[in-house]
């Protein structure tokens, strides 16, 4: 079972990354580059592989993306840069960009390449909220524009990508290194400190001159239904997080999870990794409403999973545990056995810590900005799931990256 | 960071990358463009007096799914006023006072018609000037370009001409349409020529429409020769190249040209001699963002060799290229496969059975085909290695012939000392 959290696609050796580059036609104005939330050049990053520039190749993507080596692993490319390629109209198979932008980022990492460097200071000092994918991109885009970050972290350095991200997509340890990586360029992390208790608002705002509000989305919660405290009922968020520090985290037998999302969907996989025998995915909704993409359902299947559609949780059922699940379908309750249920029904905003953030408008559970990613509070700048609503790696990485060119020109302002 | 910058016959450009005189370079908002995207400098699409293009111009060689891997025209020299270029090259250089504009030049063979044009383009800003002795047709039907090429007095007289009057260095363009290419370069540094560049391109049909039996480009039924260029010319040019550069008595800076598409290309050009080099058809292909690579990978490649300045580059494998005669007969290279990388498709068997030395054993194995290398028969002609499709599958490997280093003039001199040769 453990290969199943051994990242599934092997990286690809000299040869084929080779064949694979030259295969590229490389496009103008090209379609994956538009595809890329963070615009990376893509037909330039390969041509660099083909020519065998792999510096260069790492430097290109770098330049848009500094996450780009988790990204490589974790990003949906069938939907974004992979799913544009003109391949597809050749009927051919579409790139494999992904994998090209790993073997590139790979590379760098290997020979000590750094992502970014520093530029001359100037005035100005930020505060980042979160060292996820969203708080780090901004926190680089500050420091190459010459202007000091402080990140301040409550739990793991890369957020989601160190405790989210399925591990057969990019493991815990990958996730560190590549946080070092980023330090290694000159990255400020201050780890174990959540901000509104550990250090207040008041005190960011007497010392930094911008904030940056990286928090992403929360645990998933309790349902609200008879027995959802349990023991046995488990957040999705707690169980993959857990999983992700060791692969002996215990697991039920038989495993129902709840949600459709692509959440839902890894801790089908994951759960199935660790040994459970029977795992069970239920949506309230039919399959063609789930949100979770169509490429992940098709791999939970070839896990083994089940799926249950048109499934409203009524009450959880045990004494001492959890023994079994009740639903209602068509006003007909549907029972199942289990001893493990997971909740996967969406990630709660951090309602509290938004209270608590001044003149900062938050709408149905996110940040409000304006295209420049400012909020109401023109100090206070904003991006990733927190503002979003939950989307992808590559998403905090582009939000993060504006919002950084956005503080910086709202600085020089400020200072004339 | 290395150094990238060239000093061209006193022509200062900053990296060794130019566009060659073509449609790339047709105007002022290209060039600039071009500049933009990182290109040290142009040459100008050849200036001389207005002609007529005709309507489908181009067509090409394809290698499998690669497009474009050797490009035909059939186009002429500007057809453009030559008011509106030089106005043009003054306002480019005007922008751009660090990257180079070069003029190519075609007149008819007059001494005052070359002296003006050499006035104009001079006065317009041009930083040197390059005569276009090599375009193969139309113009050469004319007594221009490659006819001018062909004949090394013409070439010579007309450097001359042009040196009487030119303030900034002369380049001639040399033309790879002739049976030795040393003549007409050692006629252009008899009359004077800062430098050379080559090739120009290469006389030839493309193909032919098996419908309609006429030749490509396709001008209403008919075509004409045209000019060959585009990846499949490197080798050529490649050659032309070490013979000029080796040629102790042309002894000139040379600006390389041909298939050259990014910076692996330009090195090698660089390591038989180019100081600068030249590109048309991968620009014609992908467009002016191909240079980033280029400067890129250049610069690191001198970064990882630990060469500070490209210009330490130049000419360094010049003395490897040798005469046959030179080489040591009794180096002896065979064989080897990898049995791990091995997919069994039984191409190098083929190879070597029927077009090679029969070296190869084969036989069925898991319903592929398992091969193996004779070593006594392997001859070492490298067939199987180029055609296997799998990456370091088949190397080459040296064995001790046990023999002393020999050569052809050396046997020669004592061939009964060296029998062995005989039973090969
Ligand atoms: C299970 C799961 C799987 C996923 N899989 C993928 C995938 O395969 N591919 C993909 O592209 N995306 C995936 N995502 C989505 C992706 O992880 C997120 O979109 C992305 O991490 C959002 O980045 P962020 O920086 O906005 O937030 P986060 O990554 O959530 O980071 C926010 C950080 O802020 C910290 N924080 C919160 N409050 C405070 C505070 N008050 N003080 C200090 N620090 C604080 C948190 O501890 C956290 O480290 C997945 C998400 C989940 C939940
Ligand atoms: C369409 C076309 C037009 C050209 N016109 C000129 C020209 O006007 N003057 C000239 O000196 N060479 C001309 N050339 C030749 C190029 O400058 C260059 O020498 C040749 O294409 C080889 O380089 P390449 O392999 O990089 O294309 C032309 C080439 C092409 C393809
Ligand atoms: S490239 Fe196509 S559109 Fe452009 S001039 Fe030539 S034939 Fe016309």
């Amino acid at each position: 079972m453990e290969e199943l959290f051994s990242e599934i696609k092997p990286a690809l050796t000299q040869d084929e990354a080779l064949a694979e580059a030259n295969r590229c036609l490389s496009c103008f104005d090209a379609p994956c580059t538009r595809a890329c939330p963070t615009h990376i050049d893509v037909p330039a990053f390969i041509k660099k592989i083909a020519t065998g520039n792999l510096r260069g190749s790492a430097k290109t993507i770098f330049d848009a993306n500094v996450l780009g080596a988790s990204c490589a692993r974790v990003c949906p490319t069938e939907v974004l840069c992979e799913g544009a390629c003109v391949m597809h109209d050749l009927h051919a198979r579409p790139i494999q960009i992904g994998q090209l932008q790993r073997h590139s980022t790979d590379w760098a990492m290997a020979h000590a390449m750094l992502p970014f460097t520093k530029g001359t200071r100037r005035r100005g000092k930020v505060a980042i909220i979160g060292a996820g994918p969203a708080g780090l991109a901004c926190a680089a885009g500050l420091e190459q524009r010459g202007i000091d970050a402080v990140i301040f972290e409550a739990e793991k350095e890369g957020g989601l990508n160190t405790t989210g991200v399925a591990d057969y997509k990019m493991t815990a340890g990958f996730s560190r290194r590549e946080v070092a990586f980023l330090k290694q360029s000159g990255l400020t992390i201050k780890s174990g400190v959540r901000v509104g208790k550990d250090i207040s608002l008041s005190d960011l705002e007497r010392d930094f001159d911008a904030i940056f509000i990286g928090v992403g989305l929360g645990r998933v919660g309790k349902l609200g239904i008879a027995g959802d405290t349990l023991p046995g009922v488990v957040d999705a968020i707690d169980f993959i997080a857990a999983l992700k520090q060791s692969h002996q985290t215990p697991v039920g037998k038989k495993v129902v999870v709840i949600g459709g999302g692509n959440t839902s969907i890894d801790a089908v996989t994951q759960a199935l990794a660790l040994g459970a025998e029977e795992v069970t995915l239920t949506y309230r909704r039919k399959l063609e409403e789930m949100p979770a993409y169509e490429h992940e359902v098709e791999l939970a299947k070839k896990f083994g999973a089940r799926f249950e559609f048109s499934l409203l949780p009524i009450r959880i059922i045990g004494e001492g545990k959890v023994q079994a699940i009740e639903f209602s379908r068509d006003d007909k309750v549907v029972r199942i056995d289990c001893d493990m249920v997971i909740l996967a029904t969406g990630q709660k905003p951090h309602l509290p810590f938004f209270e608590s953030l001044p003149n900062v408008r938050i709408e149905r559970g996110s940040v409000v900005v304006n295209e420049k990613m400012q909020t109401t509070n023109p100090k206070y700048f904003s991006g990733g799931d927190c503002v979003s609503g939950g989307k992808e790696v590559v998403n905090g990485v582009a939000d993060g990256k504006l919002a950084a060119q956005s503080i910086a020109i709202w600085i020089e302002g400020k200072h004339g | 960071m290395a150094d990238l910058s060239i000093n061209f016959c006193g022509i200062r450009s900053p990296n060794p990358f130019w566009l060659a005189s073509a449609p790339p370079t047709n105007t002022g908002d290209q060039v600039m463009r071009a500049f933009d995207a990182g290109w040290g400098g142009a040459v100008w699409k050849t200036l001389g007096d207005p002609i007529v293009n005709v309507s489908s111009r181009y067509a090409s060689v394809d290698f499998g799914s690669v497009r474009m891997m050797g490009l035909n025209n059939i186009e002429l020299i500007t057809d453009r006023p030559l008011d509106v270029n030089l106005r043009e090259i003054a306002e480019v250089k005007k922008r751009y006072p660090k990257q180079v504009v070069i003029a190519s030049l075609m007149v008819e063979s007059k001494r005052e018609a070359w002296h003006q044009i050499v006035k104009q383009a001079e006065g317009a800003g041009a930083d040197g000037l390059e005569l276009n002795f090599g375009c193969p047709h139309g113009m050469s039907e004319r007594g221009m370009g490659a006819a001018v090429g062909q004949v090394p007095e013409y070439a010579c007289q007309i450097t001359e001409w042009v040196k009487q009057v030119a303030r900034t260095p002369v380049i001639v363009k040399l033309t790879p349409n002739i049976t030795d290419i040393t003549y007409p370069a050692r006629a252009a540094k008899k009359g004077g020529a800062d430098a050379v560049s080559l090739i120009n391109t290469i006389n030839s049909i493309m193909s032919i429409d098996l419908d309609s039996f006429s030749p490509r480009p396709d001008v209403a039924g008919h075509s004409a020769h045209g000019g060959y260029c585009g990846p499949a010319v490197k080798p050529i040019a490649l050659n032309m190249l070490a013979q000029v550069a080796k040629d102790a008595q042309v002894a000139i800076p040379i600006s390389g040209i041909g298939g050259i598409s990014n910076w692996r290309d330009a090195v090698e050009f660089i390591l038989l001699g180019a100081s600068t080099v030249q590109v048309c058809t991968a620009v014609m292909h992908y467009g002016f963002r191909i240079v980033e690579d280029m400067v890129e990978g250049l610069s690191n490649y001198l970064d990882e060799k630990k060469i500070a300045s490209v210009s330490e580059l130049c000419g360094r494998a010049l003395p490897r290229v040798s005469s046959w005669e030179n080489l040591d007969l009794n180096y002896k290279i065979v064989a080897a496969v990898d049995e791990q990388k091995c997919i069994g498709c039984g191409l190098c068997y083929v190879a070597c059975n029927d077009g090679a030395h029969q070296a190869i054993g084969a036989r069925a194995k898991n319903g592929r085909t398992e091969v193996e290398i004779l070593e006594d028969k392997c001859v070492g002609c490298n067939l199987c290695s180029l055609v296997c499709p799998v990456d370091g599958c088949i190397s080459m490997k040296q064995i001790d012939a046990g023999r002393p280093p020999l050569t052809w003039k050396e046997y020669q001199r004592n061939p009964n000392a060296h029998t062995h040769l005989a039973h090969k």
